[in-house]
């Protein structure tokens, strides 16, 4: 018994061994683990793996694209949106893609918390050909809504009557043979695909939570395209002849959220100290390993809400100095600034789920102590820093924010900074800048409200901007075709070929 | 006998009532409000917001008193229902069927390598005690024991997959997978079971009716298959139970590293995100377990040496 199952697994090693540059199969590793069928919690690996297919899609330049509307526009009014669907579609049961089953997809969609749930929509409905979105307010930013991955659009042969979903089944280009979560699907191509048939007949997923393994199966050859490499593995691959290392600078933002009601954050001029206190190129380079400090909130990526002209956060140590004392903060015996018998001494919350975090809080805190501020870390669950948010106990939190969910951050804005947000803002209200961001939501406005709205955050600092991230990618030079997308929905997977 | 087995299915009663009663309340301790913490593993830790949270204590409703979600587990395992999972929505038998399978495979096969590696090895050391295999064997197990697994693991990899290209580096799904991880542990059990071979053996090589065996002119084979083997069996088998329910729940390292999806990672997962039915399905199916195998070793010490009953 034990014999045979040594042999068999002898032989079975010297089977894929043999074949491991090419065995036919598309491997595709990530750190992101699959929760479930769920668009809503797994979404952004069933859109990477081209399984499911949302409305309107996304280029790398920000641009709408079409997707399963082939076109859309808005009513004078704004209140109805009308999209034109794609015909011919089918989802993998075989069942047609009407415009029923997209309002069924979209419908359960906002039924279930997300960035949809945000969105001013009073109805969605099919009529003929045609997906009605319909409104209580106009809002520009809706096709761009419907490119996340939470919108993406199922069978409903594949929602329970409770909506939760069991199985997917989507329109995409490759159909899934096997799910199993949390770690592994396999895949394989579609036949009755409405687009051009894939080149590469299977692929596979596997989530791999290390980063150090993530980079071995790159070198080892046993992946195809690696996604989310750590920076000491970046190095290395780089000089690995049978790996190419992609990489794009993507629309997130490590930032520092701020209690602008606590008594020593309320003035402005005490969170442009601690903007101050912060040496960003030092930080980026010395923990995230890319020289990309961020010198305002959104990345030059974002081009529409990046301004070039906008005056840069700086590092200036001796003049955060002075802003305090300016404020009435006197160094006590110890180095940490008083006032009024008060220390300025705050506590920062943050999570370890990104590694950089929790290293990225032990600078920060070296960097506050220089002008007298003392900060204790808690590097605690996520969740935490909502909570605090809503109880009003927070002081700083640590983490990053990606802008480009959709790829109109106007959404995000809305959310987190009209007036304040969990992971925004937090007891901060200017008028203009709600006011400003509402009329560009609604499609009023243009160039002029945008860098109005983004000199208004550089100047107050609801949070205070940190660095941009980049992505990295690992891809074989066995294929050819794959990308890197800065909006983090595709990996080209469809349009892969093996090289040559 | 009887009364041994008897004594262990009581056992599991006992066992099943305390786990059950335990997680509950441990869950129940841990900080945090439950509802962000089930939205923050659900969603992602950075989509958890107040309205994801709400949403979330509505659909399952957390503000009920604690008791009354602790009665409705209980009777729904009375009917053998484990219930569903609060992060993935998946049936915790399901779940716990595939990722506890994993593990049990993967401890099996690292087992199995380990008697290959270890015991024989041992009994040769311990035949010649003193030797030098004995010495070298103490050398070499010291060694292995202090690597630790996650080093170990890479040096693998990087020597079997990078270097040779031999084996997957990690992953999932194919008999090929299984190697690298399971000779991670093995090396490191083998260490381990060496040595007590060697000990038990060196004991019974010196024992006054081993002597007796070779001066009535038994072979060497003949005098370890009839005196030897079975004389170390007890302490191998009891050592091999032992380590069999590490290796199910505590091999979180090189699951993590080899990408493999075990139950130690999903029992983490799940207390994190408070998932409850999965943090009390996978511990009562762990107890039990235990119970199980602690009542196999019984029957294979008593298979072994039936003298005196089984110590229960």
């Amino acid at each position: 018994m034990l014999c045979k199952l040594l042999a068999s697994a002898a032989l079975a090693a010297a089977l894929s061994s043999a074949a491991l540059a090419n065995d036919g199969v598309l491997d595709v590793v990530a750190p992101f683990e699959i929760k479930g069928a769920d668009p809503v919690t797994s979404g952004n690996i069933f859109i990477k793996m081209d399984v499911a297919e949302t409305l309107v899609n996304v280029d790398a330049a920000g641009r709408l694209t079409p997707g399963l509307a082939t076109a859309w526009r808005v009513s004078d009014d704004g209140l109805e949106w009308r999209f034109h669907l794609r015909e011919g579609v089918r989802f993998h049961d075989g069942s047609p893609f009407t415009a029923e089953a997209a309002a069924n997809a979209l419908n359960i969609a906002r039924a279930k918390p997300g960035l949809l749930e945000t969105a001013p929509i009073t109805e969605i409905v099919g009529e003929g050909g045609d997906l009605l979105v319909r409104l209580s307010e106009p809002f520009a930013p809706m096709p761009a809504f419907l490119s996340e991955y939470r919108s993406l659009i199922y069978a409903p042969a594949a929602y329970a009557k409770d909506g939760s979903v069991a199985e997917v089944i989507g329109t995409g280009a490759y159909r899934v043979t096997k799910l199993e979560a949390p770690l592994r699907l396999e895949a394989e191509a579609f036949a009755g695909y409405w687009g051009d048939a894939p080149a590469i007949g299977r692929a596979t997923y596997q989530a791999v939570g290390r980063a150090e393994t993530r980079a071995l199966l790159a070198e080892s050859g046993d992946a195809d395209y690696v996604f989310n490499l750590d920076p000491a593995s970046t190095t290395r691959l780089a000089s690995v002849d049978s790996v190419e290392v992609l990489t794009v600078s993507v629309p997130r933002t490590l930032l520092l959220k701020v209690n602008a009601g606590h008594p020593a954050l309320s003035d402005p001029r005490a969170r442009q100290a601690l903007g101050l206190a912060i040496d960003r190129e030092g930080l980026a380079e010395a923990v995230l390993r890319f020289p990309a400090g961020g010198t305002q909130l959104f990345p030059p990526s974002l081009s529409e809400w990046h301004d070039d002209e906008l005056e840069p956060l700086t590092h200036d140590p001796e003049k955060a100095r002075a802003m305090l004392a300016e404020l009435g903060w006197a160094a006590g015996a110890d180095g940490i600034l008083t006032r009024d018998g008060q220390r300025f001494s705050l506590t920062l919350t943050t999570f370890p789920d990104r590694p950089e975090l929790p290293l990225s809080a032990a600078v920060l805190q070296q960097m506050f102590a220089d002008i007298g501020v003392e900060m204790m870390i808690d590097s605690t669950n996520s969740s935490e820093i909502p909570v605090r948010h809503a109880d009003g106990t927070l002081d700083l939190a640590l983490f990053n924010r990606n802008f480009a969910l959709v790829p109109d951050p106007v959404g995000t804005l809305l959310t987190d900074y009209a007036p304040t947000g969990d992971w925004g803002a937090m007891n901060w209200d200017n008028a203009e800048f709600t006011g400003l961001v509402r009329g560009l939501a609604r499609g009023e406005g243009g160039h002029g409200e945008r860098d109005r709205a983004i000199a208004i955050l550089q100047e107050e600092l609801p949070v205070i901007p940190i660095a941009w991230y980049q992505q990295f990618a690992a891809v074989s030079t066995g294929i050819t075709g794959a990308v890197i997308d800065p909006y983090e929905r595709s990996i080209g997977l469809k349009e892969i070929r093996w090289a040559e | 006998m009887i009364r041994a087995l008897g004594y262990r299915a009581l056992q599991a009663v006992l066992v099943a009532v305390l786990v059950g009663v335990l997680t509950f309340l441990m869950m129940q301790a841990l900080p945090g409000d439950m509802a962000f913490r089930i939205a923050a593993g659900r969603y992602g830790y950075d989509a958890v917001n107040v309205a994801a949270a709400e949403a979330v204590r509505q659909e399952l409703g957390l503000d009920r008193p604690a008791i009354a979600a602790f009665g409705v587990w209980v009777m729904d395992l009375l009917r053998l229902d484990f219930g569903t999972s609060v992060i993935s929505g998946a049936s915790v038998i399901d779940e716990i069927r595939h990722q506890l399978g994993a593990s049990l495979q993967l401890a099996g096969a690292a087992l199995a390598l380990s008697l290959l590696i270890g015991p024989p090895v041992g009994v040769l050391a311990g035949l010649r005690a003193g030797g030098w295999l004995d010495r070298g064997l103490l050398v070499v197990s010291t060694a292995l024991r202090s690597v630790p697994q996650f080093l170990m693991g890479l040096i693998l990899i990087v020597l079997v997959s990078i270097h040779l290209g031999w084996l997957p580096a990690a992953g999932y799904g194919k008999p090929a997978h299984f190697i690298l991880p399971a000779l991670t542990l093995a090396l490191g059990l083998g260490a381990v079971s060496a040595r007590i071979a060697r000990d038990a053996m060196a004991g019974v090589a010196a024992s006054p009716f081993y002597a007796f065996g070779r001066w009535k002119g038994l072979s060497e084979g003949q005098l370890f298959r009839r005196h030897g083997l079975r004389n170390i069996g007890v302490a191998l088998v009891t050592f091999l139970g032992l380590q069999f329910a590490m290796l199910v729940e505590g091999v979180v390292v090189i699951e993590s590293i080899f990408g493999w999806p075990g139950i130690g990672h999903a029992l983490v997962h799940a207390i994190f995100g408070r998932d409850v039915p999965m943090v009390q399905g996978t511990a009562l199916l762990l107890g039990l377990g235990f119970v199980v195998l602690n009542a196999l070793v019984d029957l294979a010490a008593h298979w072994i040496d039936p003298r005196g009953g089984v110590q229960a």
